[in-house]
Formats: C-alpha cells, sequence, structure tokens
C-alpha cells in the first residue's frame, strides 16, 4: 500500500491515518496522540514547516491544528491521498 | 460551616472558554486569553440563578484527556476523582465545548461521561461556527449523548442566558447511554448524525498561516512585532514618563516649600516625591509593554512564535513551550513560573522556572531608566543608534542571552537525553478583546498602585528612618548620616559589594530591592537627601555621587541578581523543592557577581 510516516509528507500534502505506533510498550508520546485525535481514517494536512530543519510539523487534523516534533510525527503512519 | 449550594465544576479541553464563562457566570475577572493553558490552579466562585439559586461555581485547567498529563491537568484529574485536598467532588460538571472544534472536545466528554456524574453540556463559541458554515443539530446531539446541550457565548454578555435556565432546571443525571469502549468511533458517529461541516476546510486562518508560519517571512514577521514592542514602550511610554515624573518633582517641591531643611523634608521631597513619584511615571511605560503583551495573548499569536522557535530553543534545552512563560516574565516572573505547569515535561518545566527570573521584568525598568538617564550622554552611536536606548537593548538582550546560556548548561548537565514531546495547539486567530485588554490593564494599575501606597512606600519611610537615627555625636569628624543604623549597616556590608564598584549607600539600596525591586530608586533619593539636605534632582544627585562605571555595574548587578523574595517564594511553592531555591539564588547571585566585577573593571579601563 501507498503507506508512510507522517514526517515524510510534502508540504500541503493530505493524507489519511492509519496507526499510531509505540516506540516502546505503553508509549506516552504515542498515547496522547491518540488523544488528540490521530486515529485510523482520520484525515488530516500538512500545513506548515518549521524555518529550522522543517521541525516542527504542522498538521490540521479537523479542525484543529497540533504542531508536531518530527519524532513525534513519526509514530503516525499515514495513507496519502490522491490530489 | 455546611454549605448547601450546589457545586459544580468548569470542565473541558484547553482553550474552549472555560474561564470566560466562569467569568461571565460569576462576575470574577480571571485571566483569559488566546492560547491552550492560560488557566492552570483551580478557581472557585459563586453565581445566582434569576430564580435566587446560589451555585459554587469551580474553573478547572483545561484537559486533553484522563491520561498522561501535565502539572495542570493533573489538577483537574485530582479534584474529578476526589484527591484534591479539601475539595470535595463537584456534584455536577458543566462541560465547556468549543462548537467549532467538536471532534476533539466530544471524545473527552465520552471520557468525562464514565465518571457518572451529571453533566451539562455548553456548546460554546457557537456564533464562531455559525460563521464558519459549522451547522450542529442540539436536541439530537443532546437525545445522543443523554445529557442537556445548551448554546453559550461566553465573550456575550447574554451568552449565558440558555445555561442559566438550565442550572435552574437542575442537572438530571446522565441517561443510561454505554460506550461501545473505542471513544473515537463513538465520536465519529455522533458527529455523522448531528454535525455538518463545511467540504472547504480552508480558513482564513489558513491563509495568515502561510504568512506567519513561513521559514522566512515568519522569522521576519516575529522580529518586527518584538521590536515594534520595545520601540513603542520607549516611543509612547517615555514622555507620559517624563511628564508625570516632573510633575511629582514640582508637586513635592511647592508642598514641602514652607517647611523647614530637616530630615522629615527630605523624606517628603525627595523620599516620597522623587523617589516614589519617579516610580509612578515609569507606570506608562509598563503600561505600554502590557497592552502589546495582552494584544499578542489574545490574537492566538504567541503558540505561532513558539512554534517558529521550538527548534532553536530545542537546541539549547528548552522547548516551544516555554516560549510563553518567557515572554510573559518581561512583565513579572511571577505570575510566568506559575503558567510553567503547562510545560508537560519536568525537566523542560524546571529549566524555564530557572531562567525565567533572568529576563528583564517591568520592576527592573524604573532602575534602568534612572540610571541610564543620569549616567549615559544622549548622543548618537554609528550616527544612527540613541545611545540611551542601545544600553536599554543591551540589558534586555544580556539577560535573554544569560537565560539561554544557563539553559544550556543545564541540557549539558542532563545526564540521560529523554525525548520530549511537542504536541501543541495553535488555536484559531482571534481579534483582541478591547474589554478583556482594559480589563487587564485596569489590574496592572492597581497592582502597581498598591505597590507604591504599600511595600515601597513602608520601605521608603523604614529606610528614611534608619538613615535619620541615631543621630551623630556632637563631636562627630565624618557626616552624620554615617552614624545612622542604615550607615553602620551599609558600612558593614559594603566590603562585600566593594568589588563591583558599589559604595555603601548602594549597597543599602540592595536590601529594599530584594523585597522590591524598584524601590532602590527611592532608596538612594532619601539616603542622599539625608546625607546632603539638598532638592537637586534624583538623577543628577545621583551623578554627583558616583562614577559611569559604578552605574553600568549597578544596572549589570539589577539584570542577573537573585532580588525578588516573592520570585522565590513562588519557586518554592511551584517546585516543592528549597534545593532549587537555593540552587536558583545561588547560581543568579554568583553570575550577576561575576558580570558586574567584570562591567565595573572593563568601564574602569575603558572610559
Amino acid at each position: 500500500m501507498n503507506s508512510l510516516r507522517l514526517s515524510d509528507l510534502a508540504l500541503h500534502d493530505r493524507a489519511v491515518v492509519e496507526q499510531v505506533l509505540d516506540t516502546c510498550p505503553s508509549d506516552p508520546i504515542s498515547a496522547r496522540l491518540r488523544d488528540l485525535g490521530f486515529v485510523n481514517g482520520e484525515p488530516l494536512r500538512l500545513t506548515a514547516k518549521g524555518p529550522f530543519g522543517g521541525n516542527p510539523l504542522l498538521i490540521a487534523i479537523g479542525t484543529t491544528r497540533f504542531a508536531l516534533r518530527r519524532n513525534e510525527a513519526e509514530r503516525v503512519i499515514v495513507r496519502r491521498e490522491a490530489a | 460551616m455546611t454549605d448547601t449550594a450546589l457545586r459544580i465544576a468548569l470542565v473541558g479541553n484547553p482553550n474552549a472558554g472555560k474561564t470566560a464563562l466562569f467569568n461571565r457566570l460569576t462576575g470574577a475577572r480571571q485571566k483569559v486569553a488566546n492560547y491552550a493553558g492560560v488557566t492552570v490552579d483551580r478557581k472557585e466562585g459563586r453565581l445566582s440563578t434569576p430564580g435566587g439559586r446560589t451555585i459554587r461555581v469551580l474553573d478547572l485547567p483545561g484537559t486533553y484527556s484522563f491520561e498522561s498529563a501535565s502539572a495542570d491537568e493533573a489538577i483537574t484529574l485530582a479534584v474529578l476523582s476526589g484527591r484534591y485536598r479539601g475539595e470535595a467532588v463537584p456534584e455536577a460538571i458543566v462541560f465547556v465545548m468549543d462548537a467549532t472544534n467538536l471532534r476533539l472536545h466530544l471524545r473527552l466528554l465520552l471520557e468525562v461521561r464514565r465518571l457518572g456524574l451529571p453533566i451539562i453540556v455548553a456548546l460554546n463559541m457557537v456564533d464562531q461556527a455559525k460563521r464558519l458554515g459549522i451547522s450542529i443539530d442540539v436536541p439530537q446531539l443532546s437525545q445522543r449523548l443523554g445529557m442537556p446541550v445548551v448554546e453559550t457565548v461566553a465573550v456575550r454578555r447574554d451568552g449565558t442566558q440558555a445555561l442559566l435556565a438550565q442550572l435552574e432546571l437542575g442537572i438530571p443525571p446522565v441517561s443510561p447511554h454505554r460506550d461501545s469502549g473505542d471513544l473515537h468511533a463513538d465520536v465519529r458517529a455522533i458527529m455523522a448524525d448531528v454535525v455538518r461541516l463545511p467540504t472547504d476546510t480552508k480558513t482564513l486562518d489558513d491563509h495568515i498561516d502561510r504568512w506567519t508560519l513561513h521559514p522566512v517571512f515568519g522569522l521576519l514577521i516575529l522580529a518586527l512585532v518584538m521590536f515594534l514592542t520595545f520601540q513603542a514602550v520607549y516611543a509612547i511610554g517615555k514622555p507620559m514618563t517624563d511628564a508625570i515624573a516632573d510633575s511629582m518633582e514640582w508637586l513635592g517641591q511647592t508642598l514641602t516649600a514652607s517647611m523647614g531643611d530637616g530630615p522629615l523634608k527630605g523624606l517628603l521631597q525627595e523620599g516620597i516625591f522623587g523617589g516614589l513619584g519617579s516610580l509612578l511615571g515609569f507606570l506608562p511605560q509598563i503600561l505600554t509593554l502590557f497592552f502589546f503583551i495582552l494584544v499578542l495573548e489574545e490574537s492566538g499569536y504567541l503558540p505561532r512564535a513558539a512554534f517558529l522557535l521550538d527548534r532553536s530553543m530545542l537546541a539549547v534545552g528548552l522547548s516551544g513551550r516555554s516560549f510563553i512563560p518567557l515572554l510573559s516574565s518581561f512583565a513579572c516572573a511571577i505570575p510566568s513560573i506559575i503558567g510553567t505547569r503547562s510545560i508537560p515535561d519536568r525537566r523542560d518545566r524546571l529549566v524555564t522556572i530557572l531562567v525565567a527570573p533572568l529576563m528583564t521584568c517591568s520592576a527592573r525598568l524604573p532602575v534602568y531608566a534612572l540610571l541610564i538617564s543620569a549616567f549615559i550622554p544622549h548622543r548618537l552611536l554609528f550616527g544612527v543608534f540613541n545611545l540611551q536606548g542601545a544600553v536599554l537593548f543591551a540589558l534586555y538582550a544580556g539577560g535573554i542571552l544569560a537565560a539561554l546560556a544557563v539553559a544550556y548548561v543545564g541540557k549539558l548537565l542532563r545526564r540521560r537525553n529523554q525525548e520530549t514531546a511537542l504536541l501543541m495547539e495553535l488555536p484559531p486567530y482571534r481579534l483582541p478583546k478591547w474589554r478583556d485588554i482594559g480589563i487587564g490593564l485596569w489590574e496592572r494599575i492597581w497592582i502597581f498602585l498598591k505597590r507604591l501606597t504599600g511595600v515601597m512606600l513602608a520601605l521608603t519611610i523604614v529606610m528614611w528612618f534608619i538613615a535619620s537615627f541615631p543621630s551623630a555625636p556632637a563631636n562627630a569628624a565624618n557626616p552624620a548620616i554615617e552614624y545612622s543604623i542604615a550607615g553602620i549597616l551599609g558600612q558593614w556590608m559594603q566590603p562585600l559589594f566593594a568589588p563591583l564598584g558599589f559604595n555603601w549607600q548602594i549597597t543599602l539600596a540592595l536590601i529594599p530591592a530584594f523585597a522590591a525591586r524598584e524601590s532602590a530608586v527611592a532608596t538612594l533619593a532619601t539616603v542622599y537627601s539625608v546625607a546632603e539636605g539638598q532638592d537637586a534632582l534624583l538623577g543628577s544627585m545621583l551623578a554627583g555621587n558616583f562614577s559611569v562605571a559604578t552605574a553600568l555595574s549597578l544596572m549589570v548587578w539589577f539584570a542577573f541578581a537573585p532580588q525578588c523574595m516573592s520570585t522565590l517564594a513562588i519557586i518554592k511553592r511551584e517546585t516543592g523543592n528549597w534545593r532549587i531555591v537555593v540552587l536558583s539564588f545561588a547560581y543568579m547571585f554568583v553570575l550577576a557577581y561575576i558580570a558586574a566585577f567584570a562591567t565595573y573593571r572593563l568601564a574602569m579601563v575603558w572610559l
């Protein structure tokens, strides 16, 4: 399939969340991401990248915008939507 | 005493408008702003419904979920689970939900519903939702959730009528609804049935963000915003400051004209009118600074600045989340240190608390401004910059650089380099509410006047007293003041500060400055006027009594020294650890001592 990490999306790409991976058992950051709505089927958009090394990323999910650092965004597996 | 009033708690996601609703319901004036995590403590108030029912309302910090919580979220969890000392579990909950952000907020609501307490949903900001084209079937939502749902607009005067009417009726227990265990799936099902979202999710905010978060223009805009803020403090505030100081000086001289020369005249003319009067003069400058900070807070721009700076702050061992507390430190370190509760990572929070007092707070401004106008010539530097302005800028920049350096040392000392999260919500932009800004400024005026007529007046009188008594022996060889308590105390402490170029009068002024930095100004005015019994202007009096090198050294000392008792007390309260207080005091003392020493020596060589 066309799965990739959220951190690998290009600017203004639209995608749908597949899952959030735990990097360690009961990963608190992953748990928080799921609580914030990063769950299977949620559409999102990469709306901005930070000025230094494209970090952090600004993700619009639903009507909310979250700033995520790269290492946080790497946990989120998404499916790119046809533009 | 038993209290029979119904106890309700306002619960919801951060930035849903709980505190705005709380203020509207109870007539309180708690701080509101447009970013997540403004409220970091529980606040209590009372309201009376139109029918005369009294209700105790608890405003709680916003929370995203009941798991993995930062210090402010933990307070909400503790209250709701009955683990908060001295606070019984509320009898009912008003769940405040941002109608423009339903998906995120509904999930928390379903989590809160599991507690089994009666709930009313206050669907807040419905006006904004309508403007964005979001339509919500309220009766259907109420039915699906099994609880009453009322529409509110907390920022409008009549925006809470429906909620008050519902509170009058009472809050029914939640009708038995069980969630499926997958809250997100339940939220999606509810959303599908009751909410219609506009097809185009791109809003005006996205277009603004294109510029404000742009890698190049975004940073330029940020630099411009900061530059304008500090320019305005000088351009708008300074003329008013001078006018007030001059008129206070005149008032003092007129009122005391008929008095005979003596220590009491000195107290009134120099200490009260000259010293405290010139402090009063700094109010316009302080208010200008606050005005800009309040506008930035209300607009929703601050989290954007945090976004832009996250990477650079991470490099020195801070986090983008530290930006908002550190910025508010330019006003005062105390609310800033309390505000660090919204930083989830404990180490990030601790480092932010340690460096926050290095930001130039508004209490240092009078000291700087007085010394600069007395000692730094009014001329141009390289033909463009005002030398006085440049020195002031250097003092502000010195504080920031020192904070970054200290944070960096903290990072190097950190043994394990654990990963920390940012996960920060960026709110929608909002036009500042002039009412909120007006209230914010008004409160600032009150706090300032209370300080001036309270602690600073008292310190000035105490200083005058110890500078005047006991009087000199009959055959005294030295000036009378050197036999007073102040003289003895100052001379006893002076050897410690002599390497920095401080004479005993300055050394003495450091004591009241520990209670309130600004009072150093009034103390110097009092001590010199007692000694000389003359009515010179405070600035020229200082200029006649010590060198430029000493003045520079003193300003550097004020930039770094651990001077404010209340700040240390707040550090103790927030960290619960005396070791942090000692660490904070010690590192700032050493830093200030070395920096002031170096400044003094270099200035002696060069000037």
